[in-house]
């Protein structure tokens, strides 16, 4: 579960305290991509910024790709959202949130053994755009659908 | 080392569906305690699932994940008695790692 | 006249829950995707992990006497926890008081542990004091998932709990002059999307009893049953109740009794 460099670096600094034996499990554990955690990503204000950070630039909308969620989110603090890819080679499913301070909310790297197919839950401060975004054959595809959230999430 | 998840693989017509429920606060940083002062933000960072040995996914997430997140997703393949295993790495360092065997 | 009517309640509506967007014409759609989002919600509660913390509490040594909880008596017999829930409030002969399962579940950790529980009775909701007895909680209400709601009104300290419960249910004061029945007893009203049960009928009762504890979505806490009426105390402007006091259980005597013959949801999942 190493992100180089990032992860790593973090790694290493924990392998001091947890001991060699560890690490070398770790290390040699096959990777899926050699990502670091994109910071910049997750911290970027615009939705264009993002996808520039995140090599998505000219996204295009997508029937292929779907996101399914309820059309109201009885609690912005919780939202259920899932993304399906009917495209072929598909490596990279994430979740946007247009409205939220930082719009990236997670990003899925997903091999080729995967089903292109991904839930998760995510806050959101108010009625926003959720946006999935796919990488499939090394092109970025989107879907998008608003919730409406009756109650933000973000306030405690 | 963070509270055990709830893991939940099953096997059904070639396909394994996996259930995820995580212990963790996933602090945005935006919010302020009771004295005003902030807190800072403290979010499962890098989620990683295995099939057996192999690795089928690697997640990036940030703060924006829910409060004791949870995450499904269909693996290809995988049958009764194979492990899955799922690691968090979150933004302070501490990780956690759990198995559960397909059903 | 009717149409008119219900025209002037969706303006006032538009005009109040602008930032909703819900309005009485879209109402009935919008419960129906609230509906589909509590749904997507049940599928994996995180209360699961609140149970799982509780089974290990419960099943671990503890206390002065570093003994686990698994020989406390639920009222079902020393160590039965499997459908004890669903039979809870009851007359206990050993403390000679109806009990629910946090302040019988103290009892246990008092005799068995030989633990001082009250810096726990006193702890303030969202500590790791009251979550370990929220987990415990927890955990013993899901092992009556499933399982009838059935309580015993037949010892008259248990009838007599009853009836305070619903005098207390009926009591109407504080700055505001509310009463739990304010809210909780009429039919078909609710609080932004959230439905209010009508406890004193067997419906709403159920709905209420059997759901609970519960996990808060809004806040991602976990909450018992003691810990839902303290904040409605709070809500009408109440003294806190003292955790696991003979009001307390008294108002839950009321609405499991109420509820009797209706299945147990729990760990249930809330906004």
């Amino acid at each position: 579960m190493t992100f180089e460099p990032l992860s790593r670096r973090r790694l290493l600094t924990r392998a001091g305290a947890l001991g060699l034996l560890a690490t070398i499990g770790t290390l040699v554990t096959p990777r899926l991509v050699l990502a670091a955690w994109n910071k910049a990503a997750f911290e970027s204000k615009t939705l264009p910024e993002t996808y520039k950070l995140m090599g998505a630039e000219g996204a295009t909308e997508s029937g292929d790709v779907q996101i399914l969620a309820s059309d109201i989110a009885e609690n912005g603090a919780v939202v259920p959202v899932q993304a399906v890819s009917k495209l072929p080679d598909t490596t990279q499913i994430s979740f946007l949130v247009e409205k939220n301070p930082n719009m990236l909310a997670a990003l899925f790297d997903i091999g080729p053994d995967m089903v292109p197919d991904v839930t998760t839950r995510i806050k959101m401060g108010q009625t926003s755009n959720v946006v999935v975004l796919v990488k499939a054959g090394g092109k970025y595809f989107t879907a998008t659908k608003e919730i409406k959230v009756t109650l933000g999430g973000c306030g405690g | 080392m963070g509270n055990p998840m709830k893991i939940r693989a099953a096997s059904k017509d070639g396909i394994t569906e996996v259930k995820v429920l995580m212990s963790h606060e996933m602090e945005t940083g935006f919010r302020k305690d009771a004295s005003g002062a902030p807190i800072p933000a403290w979010f499962i960072s890098e989620v990683t699932a295995k099939l057996g040995d192999k690795v089928v996914m690697e997640a990036q997430w940030g703060p924006s994940v829910s409060k004791n997140p949870f995450l499904a997703f269909k693996i290809k393949g995988g049958k009764a008695g194979d492990k899955v295993t799922i690691t968090w790495v979150d933004s302070k360092g501490d990780t956690r790692t759990d198995t559960a065997t397909v059903t | 006249m009717k149409r008119w009517h219900a025209i002037g309640i969706a303006t006032a509506l538009a005009v109040v829950g602008a930032s909703t967007g819900v309005v009485s014409a879209e109402t009935d759609k919008s419960i129906e995707s609230i509906e589909q989002y509590r749904e997507a919600l049940r599928d994996g509660n995180p209360a699961e992990l609140f149970e799982a913390q509780g089974e290990e509490l419960w099943k671990t040594p503890a206390g002065p006497k570093n003994v686990s909880l698994e020989g406390c008596d639920l009222g079902l017999g020393a160590g039965v926890v499997q459908g004890a829930y669903a039979h809870l409030p009851r007359f206990f002969k050993d403390t000679g008081k109806v009990q629910d399962v946090e302040s019988r579940v103290l009892t246990c950790m008092s005799t068995l542990q030989g633990i001082d529980v009250k810096p726990l009775i006193d702890a303030k909701f969202n500590t790791p004091e009251k979550d370990r007895l929220e987990a415990i909680a927890t955990y013993v209400s899901g092992q009556s998932k499933g399982v009838k709601v059935e309580v015993s009104l037949v010892h008259p300290e248990e009838r007599k709990a009853f009836e305070l419960g619903k005098r207390m249910f009926y009591y109407q004061g504080g700055p505001h002059d509310f009463s739990c029945s304010t809210c909780h007893g009429q039919e078909g009203v609710r609080i932004r999307l959230q439905e209010l049960p009508n406890i004193p009928t067997h419906k709403g009762a159920a709905a209420g009893w059997t759901s609970w504890p519960a996990y808060r979505v809004s806040a991602g806490q976990m909450w018992g049953m003691q810990w839902r009426l303290a904040d409605c105390f709070r809500q009408q402007r109440f003294p806190e109740p003292i955790y696991g006091s003979d009001v307390t259980v008294a108002l839950s005597m009321y609405m499991a009794a109420t509820a009797n013959g209706a299945t147990m949801d729990t760990p249930g999942i809330k906004r």
